[in-house]
């Protein structure tokens, strides 16, 4: 549990650690809230030379309203979204972040830069049609979540880019539900769903259902949305749409799951989550 | 939480005093081994392997050295002048143990993944393990076995030169099996899989040694320092006496620092080697790869009754995989579930048979209840199998067997005799926290709505107070130490008191509740009786804390030594007063004439004239004795446990809803520290039940080696546990006592099994094994619905 040797800067502007990535080359790293990489760097299965740590770099936390979009910035930690009801599913889903000591130091920054489709933030971006704003060397860019996650614990973050903002379009008005299931409180989510629900006189005017830890990456569960939008939201409606939550899916299997438990587990949680979605 | 049949409390013994521990412990005032440090001490890292089984070919340690820093790297072979390899303790009359040398580092071979090869040390903590990064080992690696029935079969072996993998076979048995189950109406036969768990201290260990001048001072995050200085001086071929081992605070240990490792005889012999201090801290991924293991037992059980319920005959095949090696214990664990095979129930015929295995796995040895978990778990669920099978009442099936309150002390079929005991008090108790008809209204209700909630009961008694020397030392069980205990109390001048115990606790609360037991027999206040431990250079020799002994073995033992200090404080006091010594008695805070309580002596007033040599004629001087205690008998705590989950159908998840513990530890000395101590071994024992497994995939590599993956439960999972107390005291010692540190934890894994199978008989669900994971609960439901009832 001790890693290998590393160098440290703690740049005072945005500027300099963008320079500081880019100085040290492939093995420097973006350090935030620290809480995915520092495990990782202890078992030794991360060992960047550079950690470039941004916790003094103004500006990069809080939550905000601005227009219809809520502006939450990188550093901001998991127990601030929590907090931040107005964020509906946002802070449903960070309410569930591991334990109480992760969710006072991690942050949706480094969440969802390090792109694991376990985490619950990321899912819960796609289904919100969240944007990340990314800073480097040539300048400033948007990427929308749906773009954001590449590939086993791969995202379009470069490694000279700092994410430095997330904007969340507020779903006013959008019923939400979130189902984690896993054996301990504190554990990752074995299969995690996420929906958000605009409902008009109980019909299913649009539905986005999203997915933790069914493949390499977050997943939008496609064909339960399509299966259910435009229907009447009855009990029986969202059974048969959440019979579809793991099709196309090819979830990885682990330790005390298998693959055809975690598709069961993607049916049943969605069913579930859609029903809180609803009021059911 | 309400006590009854309370037995006549001292003025301090009987009350729920908070720890004298605790302050430093909440304030981060403690003292643990990482936070000792010597000048000059150098740090060591091993090189462990990746290997499940392997030989080595080479080992390549220039590049290591080469670091700055870096004094030395070790191998095996660097090791020649150990005089042996690391102990195993039991030698057991007329059973061959099979038993491969074992040393600190591997010799030509290794065994399980962790096995250490080489060891770094050198100046900075942090670089040695860079450095050992840097030792290249050339392995050869070989087939490895890590499922026990399929060792037993044949090739792969862990040791060729043995040309099997069974280590021993070893039986315990009484009356007449054939009869018994030639007698039965039904016979009930399963296979009952306990599977391997960690001991998972919060503290993982350490060691600190100091070789200077020709004296070795070794600090151990140790449960057995006494032990642990004998094997160090044999090892290492020094005189005992040249050899001090410290177990400072010791962070949790449940068995799993009852051990003389590798590592700590590493640590002193480099020291001696280096003529610096050597210290080591283990990491979390160390602990729960190396440190060794406990249960991992496959039992093929077999009880017979009549068509009534009566019990005729119980007999039980245990498969025990031993992992690599045998350690300090290893082989003997599975043969400590034996000893209460018959559990609470006459049964007239009960044979345990056990055949311990190698595999390419960490050792196995004690880990908290050591082998009786194992039985109490597979007795209370065939219980509950045999009285599905009979149609009856799992209770009623129960207390028809439950030995009679009046038959104690009472000798079950195999020899063994429990010293005292009433199974129906105690349950009786429990039915009064648990309200069965409302729970089954309950129940119905739930299910209408989707939810399965059941109830599970495990009626139990365990043996501990380890242990009365003439059953378990050389002449009989074969373990190579006496099991008494020793106690030591020195009364200062100003009557303040120093208590010595050979005891060495890890997290118990003897500070508290032994200070309690001495106070009450001097007269004076807990508060200035201070309690020392751990350290084999003050007081007498010791035989430690494990098995649920230090209260009823060591306890008795500072209690008798208490008296004796009363004793000669009584003859004092009646040479000053110029009465007689049988006249004078302890009332409170004061040795007093009887009759005339206003003639006395404080206990200060008796050290001063003790000191001042103010004593009877022929008398010595001073107020200090010692005395050692071997027990008579072992003692047997009792209990009742009921358990309520609730089942998600759907997803197989289980959660514990309710769990209601009744014990009886015989007299309590401190409710508080018991109620700590069930606490924690009911959440040991649901964790196993329903989270915690040890996992090696088939080629022996670990599975579990983060808390990611070995599921240790956290406050969110467990409920409030809900106890209470009857107290049957024990006739094996005068302060009535039993051990309580291993009874949660014996008790509670078969209560939450069957809770879950209760819960899941509706759909069809008749027997699972644990653990009780959602998913393989989810697969019992699933072969259920496609075979109309099954078993998993």
């Amino acid at each position: 549990m001790i890693p290998a040797e590393f160098d440290y800067t703690a740049p005072e502007t945005l500027q300099e650690a963008i320079s500081a990535l880019a100085e040290g080359g492939e093995d420097a790293k973006l350090l935030a809230g620290g809480h995915s990489l520092l495990p990782l760097m202890k078992l030794r299965l991360a060992a960047p030379s550079l950690l470039v740590d941004i916790r003094r770099v103004a500006g990069l936390h809080g939550v905000e309203r601005q227009n219809g979009d809520w502006r939450i910035g990188a550093l901001t930690t998991h127990a601030t979204l929590a907090r931040s009801a107005q964020l509906g599913v946002v802070a449903t889903v960070a309410s569930t972040i591991a334990d109480p000591q992760v969710r006072n130091r991690g942050t949706i920054g480094g969440s969802l830069a390090h792109g694991d489709a376990a985490a619950d933030l990321p899912a819960a971006m796609l289904v919100c049609e969240a944007e990340v704003t990314l800073q480097g060397p040539g300048g400033q860019r948007s990427v929308a979540a749906a773009d954001l996650f590449k590939d086993y614990l791969t995202t379009a973050v470069a490694p000279d880019e700092v994410l430095t903002e997330v904007r969340v379009p507020a779903l006013d008005g959008w019923g939400h539900g979130h189902q984690k299931f896993n054996r301990r409180s504190e554990d990752w989510a074995m299969v995690g769903v996420c929906v958000v629900v605009k409902s008009n006189g109980g019909t299913c005017e649009d539905v986005r259902v999203g997915l933790t830890n069914m493949g390499p990456v977050p997943l939008r569960a496609t064909a339960v949305e399509e299966a259910l939008r435009g229907r009447d939201l009855t009990a029986e409606s969202i059974a048969a749409a959440a019979e579809h939550a793991a099709d196309g899916t090819n979830p990885p299997a682990e330790l005390n799951a298998t693959a055809d438990y975690k598709r069961h587990l993607a049916r049943v949680m969605t069913r579930r989550a859609i029903q809180q979605a609803v009021g059911g | 939480m309400t006590v009854t049949d309370q037995a006549p409390a001292g003025r301090h013994v009987g009350r729920p005093l908070r720890r004298k521990e605790d302050p430093r412990l909440l304030a981060g005032r403690a003292r643990y081994i990482d936070d000792i440090t010597l000048p000059g001490t150098l740090w060591a890292a091993f090189v462990r392997s990746p290997e499940a089984h392997a030989r080595i070919l080479s080992v390549d340690k220039s590049a290591a050295l080469e670091r700055a820093g870096v004094h030395a790297v070790f191998v095996g072979e660097d090791l020649a002048d150990l005089a042996g390899p690391l102990p195993l303790a039991w030698v057991p009359p007329g059973v061959e143990v099979n038993n491969p040398e074992h040393w600190p580092l591997a010799r030509g071979a290794v065994k399980h993944v962790g096995d250490p090869v080489a060891v770094v040390i050198g100046e900075d903590r942090y670089a040695v393990v860079d450095a050992a990064a840097d030792v290249v080992v050339d392995y050869e690696p070989l087939p490895a076995v890590t499922d026990p029935e399929l060792a037993l079969k044949g090739a792969p072996f862990v040791h060729e030169q043995f040309a099997t993998n069974e280590t021993h076979r070893w039986s315990l048995g009484g009356g007449d099996l054939d009869a018994g189950f030639a007698e039965a109406d039904v016979v009930v036969e399963r296979r009952v899989v306990n599977h391997r768990t960690a001991g998972a201290p919060m503290e993982p260990r350490g060691v600190l040694a100091d070789y200077r001048a020709g004296t070795l001072t070794l600090w151990s995050s140790t449960q057995v320092p006494h032990f642990l200085r004998l094997f160090l001086a044999i090892l290492l071929g020094m005189s005992e006496e040249r050899v001090r081992v410290i177990a400072p605070e010791v962070g949790g240990g449940f068995g799993s620092k009852l051990q003389v490792y590798g590592e700590e005889v590493l640590a002193a012999w480099a020291s001696r080697k280096l003529g610096q201090p050597v210290k080591w801290i283990e990491t979390r991924s160390e602990n729960l790869a190396v440190t060794h293991q406990g249960r991992d037992q496959i039992d093929y059980v077999k009880i017979g009754a009549k068509r009534d319920g009566t019990l005729t005959a119980l007999h039980v095949q245990i498969i025990a995989d031993l992992g690599a090696y045998n350690m300090l214990l290893t082989p003997a664990i599975p043969a400590l579930g034996a000893f209460v095979m018959s559990g609470v129930y006459r049964i007239p015929a009960v044979q345990t048979d056990i055949v311990g295995v190698f595999t390419n796995k960490c050792p196995t040895d004690a880990i908290r209840g050591a082998g009786r978990p194992e039985a109490t778990h597979l007795i209370e669920v065939t219980m509950d199998q045999l009285a599905h099978e009979l149609g009856m009442d799992r209770l009623e099936l129960r207390r028809r067997n439950f030995i009679p309150k009046d038959q104690f002390p009472a000798e079950v079929a195999f020899g063994i005799v429990y010293d005292s005991g009433d199974y129906e008090k105690t349950l009786e108790k429990l039915l009064e926290h648990v309200d069965l008809d409302a729970f089954r209204r309950e129940q119905e209700e739930l299910r209408a709505r989707g939810v399965y909630r059941g109830i599970g009961f495990s009626t139990y008694t365990e043996i501990c107070g380890l242990a009365p020397t003439r059953a378990v030392g050389p002449q009989g069980f074969g373990n190579q130490a006496g099991f008494w205990e020793s106690a030591m109390v020195r009364v200062h001048n100003t009557g303040a008191v120093t208590a010595y115990t050979g005891a060495s606790p890890h997290g118990q609360g003897h500070e508290t509740t032994f200070a309690q037991i001495v106070a009450d027999r001097l007269g004076v206040d807990p508060e200035v009786v201070e309690i020392v431990h751990g350290d084999t250079a003050t007081g007498p020799e010791g035989r430690n804390t494990y098995g649920s002994r230090s209260l009823a073995v060591g306890g008795e033992a500072l209690a008798r030594c208490a008296v004796k200090i009363a004793d000669k404080a009584r003859a004092i006091v009646a040479h000053k007063l110029e009465a007689a010594p049988e006249d004078i008695e302890l009332v409170d805070d004061r040795f007093v004439v009887r009759g005339s309580p206003d003639r006395g002596m404080t206990l200060a007033e008796v050290a001063g004239a003790a000191y001042l040599n103010e004593v009877p004629e022929g008398m010595e001087p001073g107020l200090e004795t010692t005395t050692f205690w071997d027990p008579d008998n072992f003692v047997f705590p009792f209990g009742a446990h009921a358990c309520i989950v609730d089942v998600d159908p759907e997803t197989g998840k289980v959660t514990v809803q309710r769990y209601v513990a009744v014990d009886d530890c015989g007299h309590a000395i401190n409710p508080l520290v018991i109620d700590g101590q069930v606490h924690g071994g009911i959440a040991h024992a649901i964790g196993q039940a329903l989270y915690e497994q040890v996992q090696y995939d088939d080629r022996g590599q670990l599975v579990t080696g983060t808390f990611v993956n070995y599921g240790l439960p956290t406050a969110s999972e467990l409920p409030s546990f809900e106890t209470d107390r009857t107290e049957t005291p024990s006739p094996v010692n005068s302060l009535g006592v039993k051990g309580i540190g291993e009874a949660g934890t014996i008790a509670a894994s078969p209560a939450v099994t069957n809770a879950v199978i209760d819960a899941l008989r509706p759909l069809g669900v008749d027997y699972v094994n644990m653990p009780l994971s959602p998913m393989r609960i989810w697969d019992a439901i699933q072969g259920a619905n496609r075979e109309g009832g099954s078993q998993s």
